[in-house]
């Protein structure tokens, strides 16, 4: 009888335990629904990051944000833990339940989110990607940062110019399957064989993929390393680019490094001389083009053809071109050269 | 503890009916908590008691249900096997690969269901050929070798462009039901059937309690390993059919991290780690506790992380119950000593 009375007990203890952790959520999810609220009438625009945790996507956000409040609608900024599509279709589900307008996506992979964006556009939400694009079937737009075929030839050209016109050259990316690097390498190599008088001492090595994940990234980088032909690295992201950057200073390497990288990040090695300079655009800038983009699309102001054009706030009038993949994009502008004379005054930037 | 109590502790006989015994059950905690998070969900998001949104957030988390009945079993043997992502990774990889070559796909998701089994074939015979090893370390080593396999083969590519028929495992719906809860559904109903009434259901059990006494009973207790791993492999295959067609691609990193999810859903459904205890309707239960507090707390925005945080509290939760209420009866125990 003892017995079964601690048995009771001990249930109605863990009971106790288990329902004060749910009421704790409950309690936080309280403060979360405040925000994300949309039954007081403003339109929800959900931003969809790469991972939740990406600095640069977080900066995305910030623009993305700045432009809803002058739209007058509720942003809201989602990611899953790990950089991958199967979470991101997950998110994307929750967000076709929630009901809101807009989906702004920075894809992890091209073709995966297909079905889930395509269910999201049948219900009549509206689907755009920003940064990484999904297949032209899977949006109605995509935000261009920046030319992709000024990106590529101008990294290899910089590379060209670091190594004096003689080393190898390697490749730091972020997954296979990133749309927006694909599209660089490809013009990078482009210009390459375009040119193949010019860059016959500067060969393209190795192309390596550290996931966008600092770990793997800085152990593709100590691999590339291990081969002396490679003189320069070039890292069309910013997670890689960081990882790149502090094996480089670790090992007390000559190889040079360029590619995209966040200013705050890569300022100290702007100014040690490990990256001579390096480009990118303005991530917040961005956000903020996606927000108009979005905004306009859902107000139904443009339908994402090509031609079509908006106002986008402080970056004045912008229009919706065709896109290398045969969907349509609206282009951000030129890439931004960071060197040790300007760096100063962007690290505090973003 | 008395002796006679430790011996006749885990072992479940016949007993008497008994009304207290019946509702102090782990699985009427699980109901208790269902219920509270689908109140707590309801109260908090007007979408989300939507016959249409649930149903769809059934058809995204049921991909890793597929894996947790097999790897109940794995579990009531007091075994574990953390290859099942990678399996599922290879078998996927090889079956995209296959197609792109020119195999029909019917035929590439047999390839793809032969690898699964070959996978988990593997696992159990390395684990009864070398006893001494603990299925931890086979099969984290074959979770690194798989994988690494699908790494070789595809390198850092994706397979996509399946045939438009193969979205239908994942996306496919009869009326307004998903097709992956029916198979869902028939898979728990042959799983329950085969733990709880059948010969082989009681062998595993007896081999979970104690391993020296079921061989000395005469148990084939190598036989039943493999067979326990073999399935978990096919399972795994076609969780990664699943998955496949819900993503319309394959990469060798796909599932990552699957495999603790599982053991997650395994765990809270009150399977012992240490083997012998546990019910199908238990890990059910588990499976929708979590997959809808996620999706819940996913509709009202909260982070990931935080996400994360909860659904590792609640294992915590789980896993103490059982010691919590030993150690209470240890302390009984002494007071009675003391008083003595």
């Amino acid at each position: 009888m003892k017995n079964s009375m601690k048995k009771i007990l001990s249930l109605v203890l863990t009971s106790v335990l288990c329902l004060s952790v749910l009421s704790g959520c409950g309690k936080t999810e309280k403060e979360d629904k405040s925000s994300s609220d949309n039954t007081d009438g403003k339109k929800v625009y959900a931003l969809v990051a790469k991972d939740v945790n990406n600095p640069y996507m977080k900066k995305m956000y910030e623009g993305f944000e700045t432009a809803c409040k002058e739209i007058g609608a509720e942003a809201l900024y989602k990611g899953p833990e790990q950089a991958t599509p199967e979470k991101q279709i997950e998110i994307i589900n929750q967000l076709v339940a929630q009901n809101v307008s807009l989906i702004a996506v920075a894809a992890n992979d091209a073709d995966a989110l297909q079905p889930a964006l395509k269910s999201a556009m049948d219900k009549g939400i509206k689907v755009l990607s920003l940064d990484s694009a999904v297949n032209k079937d899977s949006r109605q737009v995509h935000i261009q940062q920046a030319d992709p075929e000024k990106i590529g030839r101008g990294l290899i050209q910089a590379a060209y110019e670091m190594v004096d016109g003689n080393g190898g050259i390697a490749i730091l990316s972020a997954t296979a399957q990133a749309t927006n690097q694909n599209l660089w390498i490809e013009w990078m190599k482009k210009e390459l064989d375009e040119n193949k008088d010019k860059y016959k001492n500067t060969p393209l090595v190795k192309i390596a993929y550290g996931d966008d994940d600092p770990t793997k990234s800085t152990n593709e980088t100590t691999a590339l390393l291990t081969d002396p032909n490679i003189k320069i690295i070039i890292a069309p992201t910013t997670v890689g680019m960081l990882a790149a950057g502090k094996v480089l200073q670790d090992k007390k390497s000559t190889v040079k490094l360029t590619g995209l990288g966040l200013p705050s990040e890569m300022a100290p090695f702007i100014e040690s001389g490990i990256c001579p300079w390096m480009y990118l655009w303005n991530p917040i800038d961005i956000g903020y083009l996606a927000a108009y983009g979005g905004d306009a699309l859902v107000k139904e102001t443009i339908t994402g053809k090509e031609g079509d054009k908006l106002t986008a706030g402080r970056l004045g009038e912008k229009v919706v071109t065709k896109a290398a993949d045969g969907g349509t994009e609206i282009m951000l502008g030129d890439p931004f050269k960071f060197d040790k004379d300007n760096i100063e005054e962007w690290k505090t930037v973003y | 503890m008395n002796s006679n109590e430790g011996l006749v502790r885990n072992i479940e006989y016949e007993r008497k009916f008994s009304l207290k015994r019946f509702l102090f059950q782990w699985e009427w905690l699980l109901v208790l908590l269902l219920v509270v998070i689908n109140l707590i969900n309801i109260r908090l998001s007007p979408n989300y008691w939507d016959f249409d949104n649930l149903m769809s957030a059934i058809q995204m988390f049921l991909d890793k249900a597929i894996l947790v009945f097999p790897m109940m079993l794995v579990i009531l043997l007091g075994e574990i096997d953390i290859s099942i992502a990678s399996t599922m990774a290879l078998s996927a990889v090889i079956m995209g690969v296959s197609y792109q070559s020119g195999i029909p796909m019917p035929a590439a998701i047999m390839i793809s269901l032969l690898i699964g089994t070959v996978c988990g074939l593997i696992n159990g015979v390395i684990l009864v050929k070398y006893k001494e090893l603990s299925s931890m370390i086979v099969t984290l080593s074959t979770m690194i070798i798989y994988r690494g396999i699908a790494s070789i083969i595809l390198k850092d590519q994706a397979v996509s462009n399946f045939p438009d028929w193969f979205q239908y495992f994942g996306w496919g719906k009869i009326g307004n039901i998903p097709f992956i809860l029916f198979f869902f559904i028939i898979e728990a109903l042959v799983f329950t059937y085969l733990v709880h009434k059948t010969p082989f259901g009681r062998k595993v059990y007896a081999m979970g309690n104690n391993i020296v006494t079921s061989r000395y009973s005469g148990l084939k207790n190598d036989k039943i390993k493999i067979i326990i791993f073999t399935l978990n492999g096919i399972f795994a295959a076609i969780a990664g059919i699943f998955l496949t067609s819900k993503m319309g691609s394959t990469r060798p990193n796909i599932a990552s991290g699957y495999e603790l999810d599982v053991i997650a859903m395994v765990v809270l459904g009150g399977v012992s780690t240490s083997g012998g205890k546990g019910k199908v309707g238990g890990v059910i239960l588990s499976i929708f506790v979590i997959g809808l507090l996620r999706y819940g707390l996913g509709l009202i925005n909260v982070p990931s992380q935080t996400i994360m945080i909860i659904i590792g509290a609640l294992l915590v939760v789980a896993v103490a119950i059982p010691n919590l209420k030993n150690s209470l009866r240890a302390f009984n125990k002494m007071n009675i000593f003391t008083k003595k």
